[in-house]
């Protein structure tokens, strides 16, 4: 039935998208995503937040091409060790003579992989645990928040030196062990949603014609917790991001000569008065990200939250 | 009408300029107030609220509010300092809207409200603010007035909190009050008990009432005068007891497609929207 | 007997704070009556409702529709015989589905196929034409939201349709074309309806018996006929009956 007939020019596509009488779901859909996108890109700061996220993607996409230099291999270690920013080195070398631009941006791929890792496990399992603890409530409500309340005593770092003790150091595991601790927040948030639409009287309707519970938690109680969710998970990164670092600093995530933001902020650390740019260049790529994250959260916040719908 | 008008409204509008446009939810309203009690009815989205709130300078921005003239009791509403309006909100006009359970403060008791109300406009101590909230509370005849001035909003029922507002906002003395669709969250014989007290209240103190309604009949019977509003204007305005010689067709409209106990057609005849009336 | 209730009574909650919503109900309803339920807050009669489609504690008593006893919970063969459409039409449809999903959703539990046509049909049952379909609730009126929700209940043809105060959040005009409408889909389908509202002019126009409730009991059983003579039994539906009438200067009001 859908009937996407192919507009022409640039403003019959957006009187397509906006048309008050749309004749298809896709049409439907895209004009609702299309009008989200006109309130967000309306932010300013949203859409800050959103070019540096892009940033990071395209760097981490291009970093081959992006580095000037080797990101593991140094240069000779006599004449090019902690030589400042210059034309030769943009952001100078560190102590190993490597170039320091040339690391950020193969980092910037470490980074980017620790975020959507963290976030493609711990939001479903998030948003399944919620939703499921907060519909059907009982003693299933209770078995599962003293779950989540377990995981959340943990503090991450604590829990990914267990982890790293156990199964050993490396990215992976710090990455497991950072979305363990993740969740909770996700679930909890999920919970407190579900329980104030699961009496709402199109529930009830959908009860009413006979749906299992399994349906309407997944078909209509998620999607109405996801947006939530995902502003959530957004302003999360920056702590996620800055967890990983700080694994990385205390030598449990990326191992050497990995170039991973907070490990080469470690390294940087013993060299801060004279040669400062060692440390501070990671520390500035970190602090840039987490603040795109963070207004990219805030933007996403004002453009889904349902309660701001009419 | 008694004396001088205490209210003369000329040609209001509000506007809201939006993102997406200009909306105008008053377009030119104009009439007068004495002491004497004063309808507006009209369907949602007919100008009833915005017109109430611009009387008493509420408008939430982006709202504009433009008038030829718009005065209480000589005072220029629009040229007025904050100041004046905030010593005029509340003392010498007041309001009462819909449903207590969300203009009562919920985390305040009845009488600690009762009483800052009171201080805010008058220059007296914190007894004599108590004796004239715990008096208001009986004139409101509310059994126990000493208890519900220890309650919290949630701890009474609809109409007692309807009660509780109509006292608070009397307790200033006002010249006038607005009640803004006072009863249409209580239930039908709870709304008599309040409505006959407002009534009584208003009547004693020589005050004057502007009634906003959805509810036609009600406030026909209730009130001296009636505006029917639709579309940010006034279509007609009428003495209430003479309904049923009403004029405009929206009113009649309005009128006729009532379901009613003593009988009614089938099907109901309903109202037919000319263009012509939202221009 | 479209719909059989015997001696029922709804309690919530245990211990102190224990509460019998509904006490000693009975009820019968033919097929195809039009049956009203009026009240107050606090009345029972929503909650009344709510127990017909499984969704109240019942503590005693039975419920039979067409004759036969209702299961716990109640089955698919239930879900299709007998729907409810809800006060406020602003909540009762779900805020992310399109009309189109929120009509096809019961269709595809049930497993019925030919979905496109039955939701077309549905539509304009209730006088919406094929430009609503693929809207979303936040675009569209209170009314035609209750359209809406109304062809949403009739899309499984169900026999019986519970209307919990339909019009109660509706202009006065809008209230006339939706009474019209389900005076009308009562007709053409041969429904059976039992309406909950607070109003006693709605519920007189569109019904012939109705029940008057208060704080959980049967008040009066009674008819639009008797209502219209104003011959009704109990001092309280006289006082119902008055309310309607506007505003009563002139008489002592009560202390609470």
């Amino acid at each position: 039935m859908a009937e996407l007939a192919a507009p022409s020019s640039k403003s019959s596509l957006r009187e397509w998208l906006t048309t008050s009488e749309p004749r298809s779901r896709a049409q439907a859909r895209l004009g609702n995503a299309y009008r989200s996108w006109v309130a967000f890109s309306r932010n300013p700061l949203a859409m800050f937040g959103l070019f540096i996220v892009l940033v990071l993607i395209i760097v981490a996409i291009f970093a081959d091409q992006l580095a000037t230099h080797s990101a593991t291999v140094g240069g000779d270690l006599r004449t090019e060790r902690l030589q400042p920013p210059s034309a030769a080195h943009w952001l100078g070398t560190d102590n190993q003579a490597r170039d320091i631009y040339s690391r950020l941006v193969h980092g910037s791929r470490l980074t980017l992989m620790v975020v959507m890792l963290v976030t493609v496990i711990a939001m479903p399992v998030g948003l399944l645990i919620g939703t499921v603890a907060g519909y059907m409530g009982g003693w299933i409500d209770a078995v599962l928040m003293r779950i989540t309340d377990i995981f959340l005593a943990f503090p991450r770092l604590i829990l990914a030196l267990a982890f790293v003790a156990a199964l050993g150091p490396g990215i992976v595991n710090a990455i497991i062990a950072i979305a363990i601790t993740s969740w909770p927040p996700y679930a909890r948030i999920a919970r407190a949603e579900t329980l104030t639409i699961r009496n709402s009287d199109f529930v009830v309707a959908v009860r009413l014609q006979g749906a299992s519970p399994f349906r309407i938690i997944t078909r209509h109680i998620m999607p109405l917790c996801v947006p939530s969710v995902i502003i959530r998970v957004t302003l999360d990164m920056a702590g996620i991001i800055l967890t990983a670092a700080g694994l990385g600093f205390l030598g449990l995530g990326a191992q050497p000569p990995t170039p991973e933001w907070g490990a080469m902020i470690a390294s940087g650390r013993q060299f801060i008065i004279d040669y400062w740019w060692v440390a501070t260049m990671p520390g500035i790529a970190i602090f840039v990200v987490s603040l795109g994250f963070n207004l990219l959260g805030d933007g996403l916040r004002d453009v889904l939250d349902p309660k701001a719908e009419k | 009408m008694t004396g001088a008008p205490l209210l003369e409204v000329e040609d209001l509008r509000v506007r809201f300029h939006l993102r997406t446009g200009t909306v105008e939810a008053v377009r030119g309203v104009s009439f007068s107030l004495g002491r004497e009690r004063l309808g507006i009815v009209g369907e949602s989205g007919s100008g009833k609220s915005q017109t109430a709130r611009a009387l008493l300078g509420l408008t939430p921005p982006p709202g504009e509010v433009t008038a030829r003239r718009l005065t209480f009791d000589g005072i220029d509403l629009l040229k007025a300092s904050r100041r004046t309006l905030r010593s005029l909100r509340g003392g010498r006009m007041a309001m009462v809207m819909q449903d207590p359970k969300y203009s009562l403060n919920p985390v305040m008791t009845i009488g600690k409200q009762m009483v800052e109300t009171y201080l805010a406009h008058a220059r007296a101590g914190k007894r004599e603010a108590q004796e004239k909230a715990l008096a208001m509370l009986e004139a409101v005849r509310l059994r126990d007035p000493e208890r519900v001035f220890s309650l919290y909003p949630h701890e009474v029922s609809g109409g007692m909190g309807q009660r509780v507002m109509i006292a608070m906002m009397l307790i200033t003395d006002p010249d006038f009050l607005i009640a803004d669709e006072p009863t249409s969250a209580l239930d039908v014989t709870v709304q008599q008990e309040v409505l006959r007290i407002l009534d009584g209240l208003v009547a004693e103190r020589g005050m004057g009432l502007i009634f906003i309604s959805h509810d036609l009949r009600l406030v026909s019977s209730f009130c001296d005068r009636v505006l029917v509003m639709y579309g940010g204007k006034v279509m007609e305005e009428l003495a209430s007891g003479d309904l049923s010689s009403a004029q405009h067709p929206y009113t009649r409209g309005l009128m006729n497609c009532l379901p009613s106990i003593s009988g009614s057609s089938h099907p109901l005849p309903t109202l037919e929207r000319d263009p012509e009336w939202a221009k | 007997m479209m719909i059989d209730i015997r001696d029922l009574s709804i309690v919530f909650g245990t211990g102190r704070l224990r509460v019998e919503a509904v006490k000693n109900f009975s009820l019968e309803v033919e097929e195809g009556e039009a049956f009203g339920l009026v009240g107050e807050s606090g009345s029972g009669k929503s909650t009344v409702l709510r127990a017909i489609c499984g969704l109240a504690p019942v503590a005693r008593g039975s419920i039979a529709i067409a004759g036969a006893p209702v299961k716990t919970p109640r089955d698919q063969k239930f879900y299709a015989t007998v729907q409810m459409v809800f006060q406020d039409p602003y909540g009762s449809l779900h805020p992310r589905q399109t009309v189109d999903r929120i009509l096809s959703e019961p269709l595809s539990i049930h497993g019925l196929r030919d979905q496109d046509r039955r939701i077309v049909a549905a539509l304009e049952e209730v006088g919406l034409g094929p430009g609503y379909r693929f809207r979303y609730p936040h675009q569209l009126s209170g009314g035609q939201r209750q359209r809406v929700a109304i062809a949403r209940a009739l899309i499984l043809n169900p026999k019986v349709v519970l209307l919990d105060e339909p019009t109660s959040a509706l202009d006065a005009s809008v209230q006339a074309e939706i009474l019209n409408l389900l005076e009308r889909l009562r007709a053409e389908r041969g429904l059976t309806y039992v309406l909950v509202s607070h109003d006693l002019a709605v519920v007189t126009h569109l019904c012939r018996r109705l029940l008057v409730m208060r704080n959980g009991e049967m008040i009066e059983l009674t008819d639009a006929e008797t209502l219209r003579r104003g011959e009704p039994q109990s001092p309280y539906t006289r006082e119902l009956i008055q309310a309607t009438r506007g505003f009563r200067r002139g008489t002592a009001p009560a202390s609470t």
